[in-house]
Order: C-alpha cells, then sequence, then structure tokens
C-alpha cells in the first residue's frame, strides 16, 4: 500500500519513537497538519511563535536527552526557526526541524513563501536535507535522527517541498542507516588514556573542568566518580553545570567571565586542567595566553575540531566523555597514585580562595537583591527545580546561585546567548516533565522577546513559573556601560514596559508582584503552589551588577570583585 | 604556508557550497579550488588549495572531515604528489613578436590552440612554477586574456585517495 509524503512523515516519527512535536502550520505542511489532527500517538503542541517551537523543541531535548521535534511551514515559518536552530547549533543539542518547501517545480521562481532555508541554515546545522522525492523522506528521516544524537549531537533540518509531501510511495522505514561518510570517534585511544592517567598521577594541582560535553554523554556519574576517587577540585562552565554536583565541597563554581575567584584561581595556578567535554570559549579562558598558563592540558572531546582550536593541547582523547571516563577508570586500577590524596596542599590552597572571595552580595532589608530572588527559589524548589533562563544578568545569578545538584536540570543558551530562549524552553522541558518544577529565570528585556508563548502555557494548562528580575534595564549591557563607558546608558533603559501582573492576567493566568524582601518568600510559595502558570514579577535594585566579572580581553585572574 | 588538499565528497546537491561555505564562514583562504566527478559517479573529487599556519591548516582538515558528506580529506603536503594546472593565454600577437611566442610556447611544450590576426591561443599544462613561469614571459609582449582551472593532485606510485576518512 503507498501512503503519501504526510503520512510518510506522521510514521516515521512513530518509527523514531517520536510522541511530542512542536510546531506552527501553513500552507506549505497543511497536509501534514491534516494528517496531526487525529493521530493518538503524535501530540502537537502549537506555539505562537516558530521561533518558540524550535527553542520549545531544544528544551525537550535538553531536559530528556530525547531529540526534539519541530514542524514549520515554508517562507517565514521556516526563517524564522533560524534563531533557535542557530541556537541548539551551539549548544550541540538534538532536534530535527522540519520545514515546509514551495512545490519543487516552484523552486528558484521566488514564489510565494519561499525561501533557501537549506541555504540559509547550512552554517547552523549540523546537517540538513533537501527532499527531492518521496521515496527518499525514509531515509532521510532516519539519517537525521541518527545524525542529531550521535557524535556531537547537533541540529538537524529537513526541508519537505509541498508536492513531495502530496506524492504518494510505498512506505519501507529502513532498520539500518548508511552513511560511509559519516563515523565518530566514540572510544577513546587507549594509549592517550594511560598517558591522561600518568599526568594526572604526576600532577600537583590538578583541576577538573567540565563542559556541556558530560551532559550530552549522560557521563554526570562518571565525571563525580572520577573527581571524588580522586579527589580532585572541579570547575563547570555554563553547559556543564548539573554535570557534577552543585553542593559538594569539590565543587569550586563556575569558571570564566563570571565564574567564581576560586574557580578561576584554581585554573590559572593549576599545573594541569583536565577539560572534558568542554571547547575553551572565549567566555570561559578570558585573554588566551594567561589562561592556565602553567598547566599540562588533557582535552576529552568527541569532537576533533574542538581540540587545540583556540589553546594547544598536549593530551588529546578523541571519543565519548563517558566512554572514555569509563575506559579510564578500568586502566586506573592496574595504576595506583604514589601516595594517598597528593592533592591535599593543592585543596587546601582551593579552599583558601573560596573563603577569600566566595560568591555574595550586599544584603538589603527592603529592596530585593536579584541574588537573594535566585537563592529562595533554589532554598523553596529544593535545589531540584529545572531552571531555564533568558540570557544576560538573569542567567548569569542564575547559574551563580541556584545550586544544581543533577544533570539536565539547567536550560541555558550558553553558546549563542539567545535572549528569549527560557522562556519556550522551560515549555519544552514542562511537557517533558509534567509534575516537575519548571522555572525561567528571565529578565524584563528578555521575556519580551517571546512573551507571546504565555498564550501557549495557557491553551495546554503548563504550570511554567517565571521569575522576572525586572530592573528597568538590559541588565547586562547596561552594566558594561557602567563599567566600561562611563554610565552613558545608551538605549539600555526599558522606559516602557507592560506591567507583567496584568499581562499574565490578559491570558487568563496568574500574576504575583514582589517589591520588598518581604514579599519574596510569600510569591515564591505562592507561585508554586499554583496550578497554571504564574508570572513572578520582581522588583529588584536597579543597578545590581553581577560579580566576579573578568572584563573582556583580561586574563581570569583580573577579576573585578563585590 | 601553501597546502594542497584533497577531498572527496558525496556527489550530491549542494556539497559544492557547504564546503566554500565552511571556508567562507571561518575566515579560511581558497586559493583554488576544482571540482569534478570520480571514477565513481556518486563520489566528487575536490583540490583545494589553502594558506594558513600549520594550526589553520589543521583545523581547516578537521572541520572538512566533520561536514557529513565528506568522505576523505587528504593534505598533501610534504607528500610525494603530482599537482597539475592549465591555462589558457591570448597573447596580443605582431610582425615583431610571433616568432618569439612561438618559441617561448615550444620551450615549455605548450600548444598554439587558436590563431587570428592579431592573437595567439597558449594551452599550458603544468605545476604552479611552470604556469607562473610562462605568465612572465609572456607579460611584456602583452597578455589580452588569462584562464586558470586551479589545481588539481594526485598521489605518486601505488598510494590512492581510499574511501575512508
Amino acid at each position: 500500500m503507498k501512503l503519501t509524503g504526510a503520512e510518510i512523515f506522521v510514521e516515521s516519527l512513530k518509527k523514531e519513537g517520536v510522541d511530542t512535536v512542536f510546531g506552527f502550520p501553513g500552507g506549505a505542511v497543511i497536509h501534514i497538519y491534516d494528517k496531526l489532527l487525529n493521530d493518538n500517538e503524535i501530540t502537537h503542541y502549537l506555539t505562537r511563535h516558530e521561533q518558540a517551537a524550535v527553542h520549545a523543541a531544544d528544551g525537550y531535548a535538553r531536559s530528556t536527552g530525547k531529540v526534539g521535534v519541530c514542524l514549520v511551514t515554508s517562507g517565514p515559518g521556516a526563517t524564522n526557526t533560524v534563531t533557535g536552530i542557530a541556537t541548539a547549533y551551539m549548544d550541540s543539542i538534538p532536534i530535527v526541524v522540519f520545514t515546509g518547501q514551495v512545490p519543487t517545480a516552484l523552486i528558484g521562481n521566488d514564489a510565494f513563501q519561499e525561501a533557501d532555508i537549506v541555504g540559509i541554515t547550512r552554517p547552523c546545522t549540523k546537517h540538513n536535507y533537501l527532499v527531492k522525492d518521496v521515496k527518499e523522506l525514509p531515509r532521510i528521516i532516519k539519517e537525521a535522527f541518527h545524525l542529531a544524537s550521535t557524535g556531537r549531537p547537533g541540529p538537524i533540518l529537513i526541508d519537505m517541498p509541498k508536492d513531495v509531501i502530496m506524492a504518494a510511495a510505498k512506505f519501507e522505514y529502513p532498520e539500518k542507516y548508511q552513511m560511509r561518510s559519516y563515523n565518530p570517534t566514540m572510544e577513546g585511544h587507549p594509549g592517550q588514556i594511560q598517558k591522561a592517567i600518568k599526568a594526572i598521577h604526576k600532577a600537583k594541582k590538578p583541576v577538573i573542568y567540565a563542559g556541556g560535553g558530560v551532559i550530552l554523554s549522560n557521563a554526570a556519574k562518571e565525571l563525580t566518580k572520577l573527581a571524588k576517587d580522586l579527589n580532585i577540585p572541579v570547575t563547570t562552565t555554563l553547559m556543564g553545570l548539573g554535570g557534577f554536583p552543585g553542593t559538594d565541597p569539590l565543587f569550586m563554581g563556575m569558571l570564566g567571565m563570571h565564574g567564581t575567584y576560586a574557580a578561576n584561581m584554581a585554573v590559572s595556578h593549576s599545573d594541569l586542567l583536565i577539560a572534558i567535554g568542554a571547547r575553551f570559549d572565549d567566555r570561559v579562558t578570558g585573554r588566551i595566553d594567561d589562561f592556565a598558563p602553567d598547566a599540562k592540558m588533557i582535552h576529552i572531546d568527541i569532537d576533533p575540531t574542538s581540540i587545540s582550536k583556540n589553546i594547544p593541547v598536549d593530551i588529546p582523547i578523541v571519543g565519548d566523555v563517558k566512554r572514555v571516563l569509563k575506559k579510564m577508570f578500568k586502566m586506573m586500577k592496574d595504576e595506583k597514585p604514589a601516595k594517598k590524596d597528593p592533592y591535599k596542599a593543592w585543596r587546601k590552597e582551593v579552599e583558601n580562595w573560596e573563603t577569600d572571595h566566595a560568591l555574595g552580595y550586599k544584603h538589603t532589608k527592603v529592596k530585593i537583591k536579584p541574588q537573594y530572588v535566585v537563592e529562595r527559589l533554589c532554598e523553596l524548589t529544593k535545589g531540584d527545580a529545572i531552571i531555564s533562563t533568558e540570557v544576560g544578568q538573569n542567567q548569569m545569578w542564575a547559574a551563580q546561585f541556584y545550586k544544581f545538584n543533577h544533570p539536565r536540570n539547567f536550560l541555558t543558551s550558553g553558546g549563542l546567548g539567545t535572549m528569549g530562549y527560557g522562556f519556550p524552553a522551560a515549555i519544552g522541558a514542562q511537557i517533558a516533565y509534567p509534575k516537575k518544577h519548571v522555572i525561567d529565570i528571565a529578565g524584563d528585556g528578555s521575556i519580551q522577546m517571546n512573551i507571546q508563548e504565555l498564550a501557549t502555557v495557557k491553551q495546554y494548562r503548563l504550570p511554567v513559573k517565571i521569575a522576572i528580575l525586572n530592573n528597568g534595564f538590559l541588565g547586562m549591557v547596561r552594566q558594561w556601560q557602567e563599567l566600561f563607558f562611563d554610565k552613558r546608558y545608551s538605549s539600555t533603559c526599558l522606559e516602557v514596559a507592560p506591567d507583567f501582573v496584568k499581562l499574565a492576567e490578559a491570558y487568563g493566568l496568574v500574576g504575583l508582584r514582589a517589591e520588598t524582601v518581604a514579599d519574596v518568600d510569600p510569591v515564591i510559595k505562592e507561585a508554586l503552589k499554583t496550578k497554571c502558570a504564574v508570572v513572578m514579577d520582581f522588583v529588584v535594585d536597579r543597578e545590581e551588577n553581577i560579580y566576579p566579572m573578568v572584563p573582556s580581553g583580561a586574563s581570569l585572574r583580573e577579576m573585578l570583585l563585590v | 604556508m601553501r597546502h594542497v588538499i584533497s577531498v572527496l565528497v558525496e556527489n550530491e546537491f549542494g556539497v559544492l557550497s557547504r564546503i566554500s561555505g565552511l571556508f567562507s564562514g571561518r575566515g579560511f583562504n581558497i586559493e583554488s579550488l576544482c571540482v569534478a566527478e570520480t571514477i565513481d559517479p556518486n563520489v566528487s573529487q575536490m583540490t583545494i588549495v589553502t594558506r594558513g599556519s600549520d594550526e589553520i591548516v589543521e583545523q581547516i582538515t578537521k572541520q572538512l572531515r566533520k561536514l557529513v558528506t565528506v568522505i576523505k580529506v587528504t593534505d598533501f603536503t610534504g607528500t610525494d604528489f603530482i599537482n597539475r594546472e592549465m591555462v589558457l593565454i591570448k597573447v596580443k600577437a605582431t610582425e615583431g613578436t610571433r616568432a618569439e611566442i612561438l618559441s617561448i610556447a615550444d620551450i615549455f611544450r605548450a600548444k598554439i590552440v587558436d590563431v587570428s590576426p592579431k592573437t595567439y591561443t597558449v594551452e599550458l599544462t603544468g605545476d604552479e612554477n611552470k604556469i607562473s613561469a610562462i605568465i612572465e614571459l609572456f607579460r611584456p609582449i602583452g597578455i589580452i586574456d588569462l584562464v586558470r582551472t586551479g589545481e588539481i593532485a594526485i598521489a605518486r606510485s601505488d598510494k590512492s585517495v581510499k574511501t575512508r576518512k
């Protein structure tokens, strides 16, 4: 029996175990939407903007580890996904985005709602496809899910012309993919691992620097074991938060531009940096020639292009973080360190840095400090909520003051830095985990970039909580202007803003406002109790800054402190 | 340093723009790029000539390998290989220069492929040095037009660009 392209699409998704699709309909994909209407196995969630559909698929993917799926129409539907795709690409998130396309015969004719989305997204997808024949559709979908989720994960886009969607073909879903040109290296080279073990045993001041690769590879357990067995202090990148317990004494906090004093000092003084699933981003390294200047470098990463890209590495190990660490444990059994707990003195040094300049802020009695809000959110959710963030100060405060003990509980746009990411990502996570607290820590600037999604949470009765740290500014840029541009606040003051409480109410949701410190706990408690989505508007100290801060272009040890 | 890199790719739509997009997007330089089908019609071969420090060329080859449609990347630099380029040069011919043009062409074993009352068109195959040399000799005589193919390369002896990354 023959199926149409639309039917093949639906059946192929089922073969991949997909039960959740985020999207927005249009002319080019109308036949697919018709098939989705009464389908029992796949639930489609209608966002109010295609960008939000991609972020929601991304949040779903980050929180579950599954591939997120998104479906949009051609032209503007497709171009609206670009920011979402680029966001997923920079953070290596497995999603598959399906776009409609004008009929094959019209491609290249500047047809209505035509855009060369394969051309546009070529540099921000891991791979993309234009389906030219309906017979190819099952194979392409099979390949796309495989590519998205293996190796260094990433977004895949499949562009489907309308005539392909309408054409019929015999449906046979391939059991296996065949791609001679795609073979990611999974197993680390034993010789390299051996060298790494030797270097670890020889080191006096080792530091583990773990990134998002630990989360993506589901290697939080292995990372924790490595650090605890050897008693090595750990710092993570923004993307690595939750990969190691945030409350563990070995954890120094995040490193980099807004990293902790201890983490940045430890890296700067270390003699062995063990980079695991991290990519030496400029926000992490600061001035590159003074990054861990005395350290030998071990770098475990699945992507060879990440190795020695920014910083030359002494012992590269290409492979999947989880598999490499497991192999390392096995090989370590045969090789014991010279003495028991050889890094004790080093840890004492780290502890001193921790006590010298712990993360902190000047608490006030009335005015709400944004850090205090994040601390209270952490406390009142027992550190167990899924937190998404927007981008800017809200993101950094969330990263510093919410203590993540589990992986996949922190959803943030690290690489691209996409304002407007947090709320739709929270929607994706809430759909995956209906019973969990999912909170978007937002700024009053960022939240307005996808605020239309209040309608989505209302429609699907999603109890997402939004905590707006409302300072009336685009706070991070304002902070830079304060510090480096003589307080010339060019276009960073949000002179006009909606009343967020009334706005929530306009969507049929609950809005709560906290204006003083005394309001904070009651507002959070009330929100957590509420069954529907809640917008919490925290009126915070307007010109609070995020510290420590390594100014752009400075070395990690040149931190501005509170 | 100058590197000659051979890239085997799946012969499919859009693959050239994936490669050229990678170079422009990451600020790598392309001196020349040649592409054509191989003996296997499903596979195309590109020969890319680029310049950069060792670190940059390492990134280039790694980034090329990372592309899903790339089957194999070989950097010929430092290996034993043959590289060739073809050039067509239209030279201004006058009473006084005809003989000189012909003798230069002869020395280089170039072919005269077109003659008109005022021009000779010369075809030459060779490596970069040979091509540059003939251009320099024709320049004072007067080059009206010049088209180069860009370089292609192949390993010497029994070595082959196998279909493995």
